[in-house]
């Protein structure tokens, strides 16, 4: 369980380092791994960013999916919300709906509030336990389940793989 | 072929700064705090990644750069949108007439004007 959480965390570190450098030559290689292991074994031998993160191919091939639908998403809120503003009669409907989430870990709930603020017209704004509060510019749905499945299901079914 | 991957860059940003238009368009055109944050959040996400991205198609030196860029935008803008919605909520700011429901309400435990005033009468006065 350590182990990976340090390994994924000097990736993530690593990975960085060479995509601000531009360039893959010996030295710059050399210079990132010893800083990343330095710092990782510095401030992250105890942290569990990672531990919930499952690994397996099929979680792999739902990471990559996962970025295909997010992306796919952001672009169907903006055209959203360029309809609202550009529409003379400023057709919104607002209030903060109640939904429920079945993510248990720290990091899955986090990515999965940070989906739902940048898609169509929902923004996280607070999560007491299980219950998330969402506020929408155009309500469809007041019912706790209905909005649940409108609004959460599209992401929580991958990251429900992804994190457990 | 370097003049056409110019344009295609050019063209990604031009539609990257509508976006940011749009967004600030929504700023001023909305009732009330909570979907002016909505507008501002979504827009300028897309605006920022696409004349990121087009920056980094017409200098393609950059792209390492603008792909790290592009990461922080989309992990900080939602987190600090979220946070001044939930201050907002919290210090109590009204949502527009037009809103229709606030099952957030309910939940807070916010002092009533008359226990606060009873906390203050209760203080020495010197």
């Amino acid at each position: 369980m350590k182990l990976k959480n340090i390994s994924i965390t000097f990736l993530v570190i690593l990975v960085t380092w060479l995509l601000l450098n531009g360039n893959l030559k010996l030295p710059v290689i050399g210079i990132g791994v010893i800083v990343s292991l330095t710092v990782t074994l510095m401030f992250c031998t105890k942290c569990d960013l990672f531990s919930d993160l499952k690994l397996n191919p099929k979680s792999i091939f739902y990471m990559i999916a996962y970025i295909f639908v997010f992306i796919w998403e952001l672009i169907k809120a903006n055209f959203d919300v360029a309809k609202i503003v550009l529409s003379p009669s400023l057709p919104i409907n607002p209030g903060i709906l109640e939904v429920n989430t079945k993510l248990k870990s720290k990091m899955g709930r986090l990515i999965l509030a940070n989906s739902i603020t940048l898609t169509p017209g929902t923004l996280t704004v607070d999560i007491i336990d299980d219950k998330m509060y969402i506020h929408q510019v155009a309500i469809t749905d007041i019912d706790t389940k209905k909005a649940t499945n409108s609004i959460v299901r599209t992401f929580e079914k991958y990251l429900e793989v992804i994190y457990g | 072929m370097n003049l056409y991957i110019d344009i295609a860059g050019a063209i990604i940003t031009l539609i990257g700064s509508l976006f940011l238009f749009l967004g600030a368009l929504g700023l001023l055109r909305m009732p009330d705090l909570f979907n002016r944050i909505q507008a501002g959040t979504k827009a300028s996400t897309l605006g920022t990644i696409l004349t990121l991205l087009g920056i980094g198609i017409i200098n393609f030196d950059w792209i390492g750069k603008i792909i790290v860029l592009i990461i922080f935008v989309l992990i900080t803008n939602p987190v600090s949108s979220h946070v001044l919605a939930r201050a907002a909520h919290f210090s109590g700011v009204h949502m527009t007439r037009r809103a229709i429901i606030d099952l957030l309400k309910p939940k807070l435990k916010v002092a009533k004007p008359e226990e606060q005033s009873e906390i203050i009468s209760k203080e020495p006065l010197n």
